[in-house]
């Protein structure tokens, strides 16, 4: 019964992780995707605080915490910061309609259940469903990366991907907490990058529409 | 011979309590906007009101016209009648199905939609066009929710539903969620309820179904009015059913159930008519373009419901 509820708890708030992920899709502001994703990170620490709970694993609790401050906090703050200062905070440019972004999407969470379940087929159940969910995540942040030409979206579909990678981590048992910290470090460092390259990007071009860059790349003459 | 007695209760219940339901939402919303707005019972005077007033008839309206109010509210109060409310022993319950419930409002909506272009302005034929537009998003939506839950507990039945879910077979389960939330998001359009629409407009860019019965006056309008009412009812207490069952009378429950059943489906009653007028004091009406997309959404997540069922089939 008590082993029944705790996977019950643990498939909801992954479940919830990828409701996250599909509202980000769905949304076309940027402050409203940077939302969004701050409520991913809080649901994914709550996952990891709870896979500590119930795998007796005190070190999840530290990837928890990590997942709380720097993506749930820090980053959202950064972002809300960058798009104010460079003054974009206007409706976020999407390259596929919502519809049909939504409607790969469904597909692509069909996709990853279709491949992790018989590749898992020894593992427990517990983790074959989160792999499932964090899978669906990954590529459900790829879909946003590919889909949005605003340069902070594509970022954020980034760190949404690192969500799924981090929710796969907590679900796998035996993880050590270096592999997680060097993540989030990563994740520290990429950002820093990024909020370097909006501002020399916009230097340089006068926007962050990434669809400016590619006469400049050689796809279009 | 109980349950023709409970059935004739529900019928008359759903009917007498659907204004004050409609008149609670405006009067919350009209207090979180800072205005004191007319008492929950305005909608009873309302609606005598009209009862009293003559009809006016368009000379261009045809017999559709002065019968769709009727039809609609007919076929309204019939899907209301067969959602179990506060116990699930009625006479109806066998016949109640959730897919004969949709089609039942696809009725109503039907009509209202003729009776809308019938007399042939301008308005009522946007009005039509618009609903048929939100009808033929939301009905598969509607479909799909009923899928994931026929999945979950084996029937389609409500009455089944209820008693399945009571007897402790589920858990917290992830589909269940999702399922309820596209079925809130069909409720909220199958009403035209904000974001969708605005059940106070008469702004006529904006306007769904008020635009449809604009030409309507006297008693057809009470009886549209009404029809719109019991729908709001309908919907708060099929999400109360099949979401929340707790406390509805059981079969062979005797009184004291029925007793605890009504104030289970007051209480639900409340607390759903009060997150609604939240909801639609928090939130801004959408553009008509974004339809597809709020509704495209709540098809996805009742797909997902259906795919998470799935999963947690071949774990």
């Amino acid at each position: 019964m008590l082993q029944q509820f705790s996977y019950d708890l643990a498939h909801l708030i992954g479940a919830t992780v990828l409701m996250a992920g599909f509202g980000m899709l769905y949304q076309r502001r940027i402050f409203a995707v940077l939302n969004t994703f701050a409520f991913q990170a809080f649901a994914l620490a709550a996952a990891a605080a709870w896979q500590a709970h119930v795998q007796h694993a005190p070190h999840l609790y530290a990837t928890a915490a990590i997942a709380l401050v720097f993506k749930a906090l820090l980053v959202p703050f950064a972002l809300h910061w960058l798009v104010e200062r460079l003054g974009i905070h206007r409706t976020v440019e999407t390259a596929l309609s919502i519809g049909w972004t939504m409607i790969v999407g469904v597909a692509l969470v069909a996709l990853s259940i279709l491949l992790v379940l018989p590749v898992t087929a020894k593992a427990a159940a517990l983790t074959r469903e989160s792999l499932a969910l964090a899978m669906s995540v990954v590529l459900l942040g790829m879909l946003m990366m590919i889909t949005r030409r605003n340069a902070v979206t594509q970022v954020v579909g980034f760190m949404a991907l690192e969500n799924g990678l981090i929710l796969a981590a907590v679900s796998a048992k035996g993880m050590p907490l270096v592999v997680e910290i060097s993540i989030a470090f990563s994740v520290l460092v990429a950002m820093t990058l990024f909020g370097i390259f909006f501002f020399r990007i916009r230097e340089r071009f006068d926007t962050l529409d990434l669809h400016y860059l590619e006469t400049y790349r050689g796809d279009r003459s | 011979m109980n349950s023709v007695i409970w059935q004739l209760v529900q019928i008359v219940l759903v009917v007498a309590t659907a204004p004050l339901v409609t008149g609670y939402v405006r009067w919350v919303k009209a207090r979180l906007q800072g205005r004191r707005g007319p008492a929950p019972w305005q909608p009873y005077r309302d609606l005598y009101r009209l009862l009293q007033k003559e009809a006016i008839v368009a000379h261009s309206a045809s017999w559709i016209f002065r019968t769709a109010p009727y039809v609609t509210f007919a076929s309204v109060w019939l899907a209301a009648a067969m959602v179990p409310t506060f116990t699930t022993n009625m006479f109806l319950a066998p016949a109640a199905d959730l897919i004969a419930l949709v089609a039942l409002l696809a009725v109503g909506r039907f009509w209202t939609a003729l009776a809308g272009m019938d007399v042939g302005t301008a308005f009522g034929g946007l009005g039509a066009s618009r609903e048929m537009l939100i009808a033929s998003l939301a009905e598969p939506a509607m479909l799909m929710v009923s899928f994931s839950l026929s999945l979950v507990s084996g029937t389609t039945a409500p009455a089944q539903i209820v008693a399945f879910v009571l007897s402790g077979n589920v858990g917290i389960e992830v589909s269940l969620g999702l399922a309820m939330a596209a079925l809130v998001m069909v409720a909220i359009a199958e009403n035209g309820r904000i974001p969708i629409d605005n059940p106070a407009t008469h702004l006529e860019l904006t306007m769904v179904h008020e635009a449809m019965v604009l030409e309507y006056s006297g008693r057809h309008l009470a009886m549209i009015e009404v029809a719109a009412m019991v729908r709001l009812t309908l919907f708060i207490a099929l999400i109360g059913c099949l979401f929340a069952p707790w406390g509805m009378a059981q079969p062979g429950g005797g009184p004291v159930g029925i007793m605890v059943g009504m104030g289970a489906f007051v209480a639900k009653s409340f607390v759903l008519a009060t997150a609604l007028a939240w909801f639609e004091t928090a939130i801004a009406k959408m553009r008509v373009f974004r339809y597809a997309d709020f509704l495209g959404g709540a098809l996805l997540l009742g797909l997902l419901a259906t795919i998470f069922l799935y999963v947690s089939e071949a774990v």
